[in-house]
């Protein structure tokens, strides 16, 4: 698509009330990653109805309440939010075009990332040990699966993310960069809110069922 | 080394399948040597492989759907065959055989004919109805065929390698569970299926976009063709469908690998969970494919009646609603689970209720027709074969929403001949209305008339005496998927259904024939205005086929019907002499990105399938590190200058100045 034909379009559009023609690509880029992430939600939500659903079939196993650790979960969510401010401290560098900012804020994003990662690790790990792994019961596949497709997705957005920062160095702030720059924030900031939606749903409805 | 992979999984022991994967095995081969040894190979790489034009996309995509259709007919002719013979003997395929070839026909016909002919219109006709140069996602356009064409592959690899599923086109739980099916042919299936799922999300986000923010000026949602909003509602549905599928098809995945309890008899799993999931994404996906075709119908009616659409605005609005009904419905189609009365009493209604916008679409075309000019050409009579049959197909299905109706008819050849009624005289009807509509816009000439007639007839009726009969084999308490049975009553219908599915191979063979008589004398179908059917939308304002550009200028749009108003503006002041001051034009550049991506995912697939973990690792990276190069290009659009926009454009205006204005003369 053409850039002339797009500022051709734009001009002149203020007297009527008709379309002024194809948005400009960060529109386009943005809109189509944000239709993106609310399919993915949707996904998302295909996996909490499950856990709905399975959050009682323990088969003798193991309930919620005999397993979550809420402080343990309180620190991940912590974590998770702290790496959302810093990812938007990213976007704001960005904007300014200060490449050590945007740098710094990325790298503890990452950190603040592989720290989630790394508590929801020894979490997995010592459900597995306790013998509360997913193969126990259908509550437990149903947890193992919707937490860890959370974290599936947080691991491909520190792959992202590194990717990102390269990236930066390699080829500055141009234009089809910063929109990546940006789609990269709304998937991050979009995680953030699917964990809450774990954290309430999971955890706290979990723990007291 | 090579996990579960051995030289077991080739059937050599089954003439059938064997001499089938090897005749289709050597005609792979024999028409890539001949590609390579007439030197076509840079050609197609560069014009077609690696093509990232919304229009050559849409051109693959339709080609993919056309080869499979052949490979689901194939399968269907040999099941209407085996039930004509297999009375009280055993016919001559084994069950198993015969339980892969239904599942497989199944499968087939849904994703990689009926979706990828859709998507294939799609993306070539919405861009040009929109006036614009491209789609919102040209590369990952390309992703998206080429991830389809891997789905594909890997199903027809499993003919083969091994084997495919056995459970019908859904892998309903706990039959596709690992005890019940050990081998590969489920996850041949369930991976074919995530894999084509990917791309065609990525198809619904590319479109959604396209039409919400790409549209040329003036071209408000009010003035947008029919086939855009069907278009819109399509992708809309699949981005809000096919999630599910992913996620459903994800946790029997996890089952089967990884012994989780989703689906299981034991441990808590829940079966009828599945069912619930699989359905709320196969309902919206029936609308998924039959909205597009509706869109083809309305531009079709009302092209060749002359007359602007009746009712657009409700049209719109009956469209929107099957949109959001859609979703409102899943149940219906297991009524027998035994949810109860007043749970199956709602899903009835709101069943029934769906029929209502499709009545109203209905009258709309009628009215269109009715005091219009028509010319019953190809497209028209696809279009009005699909009204009658479909209705006929409506009025069974408003039937099966009855839930007492239901649980009689349940899982019987009723049920089989409702949704043949509603597929083939719905979705592939208006696929073929499409591609005998738009075939000369992509190539510019037109399909040879009388052999596309011929295929016409063969195929209505074909259908008819293919598929009535089913109708009154399930009154007849017929249940579907029977390998051979004992009924005497039986038997004549089931000989009558299969002469009608070889009248609806002889349609297939004119239609094969009608290509190559198209392309043999395209110089005598040649159209070189660009217009060859007098249309009233801006695909036809541009030449055929249209320049990788589309437009030399984005048209402006003031109304409905966009190109009939600039015909009759540009009638009314003759022979306008504007100079138009040409710009260059930049394009977006063609990438292997798509085709190397699905490279990739075809052997993580094939690993995933076998257990053949290294291979899959290497997938994996070199599918991330597809991306990672795609992202570090430094080029992303090439230039037309305006020199050759200028060439191009006055060549084409000429021309279309010429015929128009012997026109005159005339």
């Amino acid at each position: 698509m053409s850039t002339i034909a797009l500022t051709e379009a734009h001009q002149g559009s203020t007297a009527t009330r008709d379309w002024s023609g194809p948005a400009p690509k960060r529109i386009v880029t943005g809109y189509g990653f944000w239709i993106f992430i609310l399919s993915d939600m949707v996904m998302f939500s295909a996996f909490f109805a499950t856990y709905a659903v399975l959050l009682g079939q323990t088969a003798g196993g193991p309930t919620g309440h005999d397993l979550f650790d809420l402080r343990n979960v309180a620190i991940e969510t912590a974590f998770l939010l702290a790496s959302s401010f810093t990812c938007g401290l990213a976007t704001i560098a960005a904007d300014t075009r200060s490449a050590t900012w945007f740098q710094l804020a990325m790298a503890v994003t990452g950190v603040f990332g592989l720290g989630f990662l790394a508590i929801e690790g020894r979490e997995f790990a010592s459900l597995v040990a306790r013998g509360a792994g997913p193969t126990r019961s259908a509550f437990l596949s149903a947890f193992f699966t919707l937490v860890g497709c959370h974290g599936m997705h947080v691991s491909a957005g520190i792959l992202w993310l590194l990717t990102m920062m390269a990236q930066v160095v390699a080829k500055g702030f141009r234009a089809d960069i910063l929109r990546r720059v940006l789609c990269f924030a709304l998937f991050w900031h979009a995680l953030d809110i699917i964990w809450i939606a774990v954290f309430t749903v999971v955890y706290l409805i979990g723990s007291a069922a | 080394m090579l996990g579960k992979l051995s030289w077991d999984a080739i059937p050599f022991d089954q003439p059938l399948p064997l001499i089938a994967s090897g005749v289709v095995a050597l005609t792979i081969l024999a028409i890539l040597a001949w590609v390579v040894i007439r030197g076509h190979l840079p050609y197609l790489w560069r014009e077609w492989i690696t093509s990232v034009d919304h229009k050559r996309i849409g051109v693959m995509y339709t080609l993919l759907a056309m080869v499979m259709l052949l490979r689901g007919f194939a399968d269907a002719i040999m099941m209407r065959s085996q039930q004509a013979i297999a009375f009280h003997s055993q016919g001559y395929l084994s069950p198993d055989h015969y339980d892969q070839v239904f599942s497989a026909h199944g499968t087939i016909m849904i994703f990689f004919v009926a979706m990828a002919f859709m998507i294939g219109l799609m993306n070539f006709v919405v861009p040009l109805q929109l006036g614009v140069r491209d789609v919102a996602f040209p590369t990952l356009n390309s992703v998206g065929f080429w991830l389809t064409a891997t789905g594909a592959l890997l199903v027809n690899i499993s003919l083969g390698i091994g084997e495919f599923a056995r459970n019908g086109w859904l892998p309903y739980p706990p039959l596709s569970e690992l005890p019940y099916s050990p081998g590969v042919g489920v996850d041949y299936y369930l991976w074919s299926l995530e894999i084509s799922g990917v791309g065609t999300l990525v198809a619904g986000i590319n479109l959604v976009t396209t039409v919400l923010k790409i549209r040329t000026k003036g071209m408000n949602y009010l003035r947008m063709p029919m086939f855009c909003w069907t278009t819109l509602a399509t992708n809309l549905l699949i981005v809000a469908a096919f999630p599910i599928l992913t996620a459903t098809l994800a946790m029997l995945l996890l089952d089967r690998y990884l012994g989780f309890h989703f689906f299981t008899n034991e441990a808590g799993g829940n079966v009828m969970m599945f069912v619930n999931l699989i359905w709320i994404w196969g309902h919206p996906e029936v609308y998924i494919l039959v909205l597009p075709a509706f869109g083809i119908f309305s531009e079709v009616i009302s092209t060749f009646s002359g007359k602007p659409l009746f009712g657009y605005r409700s049209m719109v609005l009956a469209t929107m609603a099957i949109c959001v009904l859609s979703f409102m419905v899943w149940l219906h189609h297991f009524f027998t689970m035994g949810a109860g009365a007043d749970v199956n009493a709602i899903f009835g209604i709101a069943t029934m209720i769906i029929a209502v916008p499709t009545g109203v679409k209905v009258f709309n075309w009628l009215f269109t027709i009715y005091g219009g000019r028509v010319r019953f050409q190809t497209p028209l009579l696809w279009s009005i074969g699909f009204m009658v049959t479909f209705i006929i197909g409506g009025m069974t299905g408003v039937l099966l929403a009855v839930p007492p109706a239901d649980f009689v008819l349940h899982n019987s050849l009723f049920l089989v001949a409702h949704f043949h009624n509603v597929i083939i005289g719905g979705v592939l009807f208006g696929a073929f209305a499409g591609y005998a509509y738009w075939f000369p816009k992509a190539f510019g000439f037109k399909l040879h008339e009388g052999l596309g007639r011929a295929a016409f007839w063969c195929w209505l009726i074909g259908f008819y005496v293919a598929f009535m009969p089913l109708y009154v084999l399930g009154l007849l308490g017929m249940t579907r998927r029977m390998q051979h049975y004992d009924v005497p009553e039986w038997h004549p219908w089931l000989v009558v259904a299969a002469c009608g599915a070889a009248l609806i191979l002889c349609g297939i063979v004119f239609q094969i024939a009608q290509l190559a008589v198209s392309i043999r004398r395209r110089a005598e179908l040649r159209d070189e205005t660009g217009d060859p059917w007098d249309g009233r939308s801006l695909e036809w304002a541009t030449s055929s086929p249209p320049p990788p550009f589309n437009f030399a200028f984005l048209p402006e749009v003031s109304g409905e019907d966009a190109f009939w108003q600039l015909k009759k503006r540009a009638s009314e002041q003759t022979g306008s002499d504007e100079k138009p001051e040409y710009r260059d034009i930049e394009i977006p550049r063609n990438s292997p990105t798509g085709f190397v991506c699905a490279f990739f995912a075809t052997v993580m697939g094939f690993a995933l399938i076998w257990h053949i973990w290294w291979m899959v690792a290497v997938g994996a990276i070199g599918a991330f590190a597809t991306f990672v190069v795609f992202a570090w290009r430094d080029k992303d659009e090439d230039v037309i200058p305006a020199a050759e926009v200028a060439r191009i454009d006055r060549s084409n205006r000429a021309q279309r100045r010429l015929i128009l204005g012997e026109e005159a003369a005339e």
